[in-house]
């Protein structure tokens, strides 16, 4: 009806209960390479509707390239890929569905648009997907976006370079949230954070996971995301996801990296941290 | 695979509004259909043009709701002092969280000044700019002056393999480009020299005007031309990002200082480069000429260079010569000054990457202008 002008159309969501509405993201026999140098080799994983679903790994085991192949940057050499229902293996730019209005996507460092404000750079996929929408409205939407993401008011009219790391992870997520997806991807978000300003991040992600209904994904290293707000964890080791599960779950392994990871010094005092937080009841907190 | 229904192109639905009015004559406002970011574009400008009072903002027949719906529902009932009623859980949340953090601030906007203070405002930043300018680029120069003299007292501090490099990221692999351009500059001299001097039967003139012009003038401003777009350009670009991404910082912090370590091999590469790629220049024109001349005007490829020798005075390649170091010293100076200027984002590389080739290539015309009236004046016409 006001679809006149539009060159793609948004992908409607997928029937309620349907598998890829139960699984948003599906990925099956996965192979990534760099010439002779295999990353990920016949791997599979699933996200469920409604969680947030933690990714770790060492470092260069894949996790970004993963996250890269499901969001349609990288191209696997075999496999394939569905989020919401639509493969991305075969997407092309093209395409009349788009699949990219459905998902927000936080890159390490914020990837904001340098030149333009912060209030511009979460109009752009509004601008980009619904040029229907009039500017004032679109200001609007721009501005309680920013003010969601933790950012006062005043920075919505700041320039990137005008902002403090953590300020940058706010501003990219409110560009993430922009056209209020189901999927979020977010890569490493407290990296490069203070750690009041980590658990402040994490307070954030969980609670606009629970108020927007998010389904996320998380790339991260860091223990207490882990412990605080991550439904599931799914490890990477070996080219391919050798573990998904609770953290419990994941201890019970024993798998030596697994074992390592949860039981070295950082891994306990993040468990420890962790259940005196619960103790004290404080694990619930959000907003 | 399989087959995706659900992802085939439907007709999107929109959101639409009605008003009810009640028994004791109040007002509610109804909200209809999907209230999402892909459903409200078309009705909300109608919505702002609605007139109140409403005593109610009913979402009872909303079929969903997104933050964008929430937001249009929250400040629909701020704007008419309104209840909102009839709202799932879900749209309870979405308000809830959007009313918490909205603090009813009036946007913010960048404070814009009427025309007649703008206008003189402008000219004067820009004056004021022009004069701060000056002093920047005074100072960077006398840093050059102070690295230079470190480097005359502590040679050991000098990096002969920046500058070798640079040589030949500057010098060498702009060969083939130069000489390309300098043949094809010498045909076209050759040619359209050869239509103008045949009216006077004097075409055995084209060898003084080509070997002349090229060792004197053409060679060598080309080549300033050419090095100013290919290694002004490339010399900005690099100190920029590196700048960005805090490299020069590093480079301070642990004792190295920029100015040794990447600007003057720069700028003594291009200075050592000039001339040679000058008269480089002028010898692949000269043979363009000659091969012209060959073809068209019967003048033997081997007598035209024969003739060149008998024709230019030898103080026509010193010309040439003298004006190569200046020209490198003037390219190679805007490009690291302007790159070392760059300090907030990608778009000030750019900006700064132009402005160091456009500064670059007017300096060089302009000094090219004083060489030609110096030169005559002192004999070397």
């Amino acid at each position: 009806m006001s679809d006149e002008g539009l060159l793609t159309a948004c992908a409607v969501p997928p029937p309620p209960g349907s598998e890829a509405d139960l699984f948003p993201i599906r990925v099956r026999g996965l192979k990534n390479a760099f010439g002779e140098h295999v990353i990920h080799e016949n791997l599979d994983l699933d996200v469920r509707r409604g969680e947030i679903l933690g990714v770790v790994g060492g470092s260069g085991t894949g996790k970004s390239v993963l996250m890269r192949s499901i969001i349609g940057l990288q191209i696997p050499e075999e496999g394939s890929i569905e989020v919401l229902g639509s493969p991305i293996t075969d997407a092309r730019d093209d395409d009349d569905i788009d699949i990219r209005c459905r998902w927000g996507i936080l890159f390490q460092g914020g990837a904001l648009f340098s030149t333009l404000t912060v209030a511009e750079n979460v109009e752009v996929p509004l601008r980009e997907f619904y040029p229907e929408i009039a500017d004032d409205l679109r200001h609007e939407i721009a501005r309680y976006k920013v003010l969601l993401s933790g950012l006062p008011a005043e920075a919505t009219s700041k320039y990137p370079s005008e902002l403090s790391g953590g300020m940058k992870k706010r501003a990219g997520l409110a560009r993430a949230l922009a056209l209020d997806p189901e999927l979020l991807f977010l890569d490493e978000p407290t990296a490069g954070l203070d750690p009041i300003g980590a658990a402040g991040f994490d307070q954030l992600i969980r609670s606009l996971q629970q108020t927007l209904g998010l389904t996320v994904f998380l790339i991260t290293h860091d223990l207490d995301t882990l412990y605080e707000i991550c439904d599931r964890v799914a490890v990477i080791a070996d080219k391919r996801v050798i573990a998904v599960g609770t953290i419990p779950e994941l201890i019970a392994t024993d798998h030596p990296w697994i074992k390592s990871y949860f039981n070295g010094p950082r891994g306990r005092a993040a468990m420890a941290a962790n259940e005196r937080n619960a103790a004290l009841g404080t694990k619930g907190q959000e907003a | 695979m399989g087959d995706f229904p659900h992802v085939t192109p439907t007709m999107r639905a929109t959101a639409d509004f009605i008003t009810e009015t009640d028994a004791d004559g109040s007002a509610a406002l109804v909200l209809t259909g999907p209230l999402t970011v892909s459903a409200l574009g078309s009705v909300d400008s109608r919505l702002r043009a609605l007139e109140g009072p409403f005593k109610a903002v009913d979402l009872s027949r909303a079929s969903r709701i997104d933050t964008v719906g929430a937001w249009t529902a929250w400040s629909l009932s701020q704007r008419f002092g309104a209840q909102i009623v009839g709202a799932s859980p879900e749209a309870e949340r979405l308000i809830g969280a959007i009313s918490a953090v909205d603090d009813n601030t009036a946007p913010v906007e960048a404070p814009r000044l009427p025309l007649y203070l703008r206008v003189p405002q402008q000219v004067g930043g820009v004056m004021i700019g022009l004069g701060h300018g000056m002093l920047l680029v005074l100072g960077f120069l006398g840093q050059i002056v102070l690295a230079g003299g470190v480097l005359i007292r502590h040679p050991g501090k000098f990096r002969l393999r920046a500058l070798v490099h640079q040589m030949e990221l500057m010098g060498v692999n702009a060969l083939a480009i130069i000489g390309l351009m300098s043949f094809l500059v010498g045909i076209v001299i050759a040619q359209q020299g050869a239509v103008q001097l045949r009216q006077f039967g004097a075409e055995i003139y084209t060898v003084n005007l080509v070997g002349r012009l090229s060792l004197r003038e053409l060679g060598i401003l080309m080549t300033a031309i050419m090095v100013a777009g290919r290694s002004g350009s490339a010399f900005a670009a690099q100190l920029g990002t590196m700048k960005l991404t805090e490299e020069i910082d590093a480079m301070r912090t642990i004792g190295v200082s920029p100015i040794e370590a990447l600007v003057i091999p720069r700028l003594l590469a291009t200075m050592l480069m000039m001339p040679l790629l000058g008269i480089y220049s002028a010898a692949i024109g000269i043979v363009g000429g000659a091969a012209l001349s060959a073809l068209t005007l019967g003048i033997p490829f081997f007598t035209f260079l024969a003739r060149i020798q008998e024709v230019v005075p030898l103080h026509d390649v010193w010309v040439g010569l003298i004006k190569g170091p200046v020209f490198g010293l003037i390219v190679a100076t805007s490009g690291c000054y302007q790159g070392l200027q760059v300090k907030s984002d990608a778009e000030e590389v750019g900006t700064r990457t132009t402005a160091a080739v456009v500064m670059a290539i007017f300096m060089v015309i302009v000094l090219d202008a004083f060489f030609a009236v110096f030169f005559s004046e002192v004999g070397w016409g």
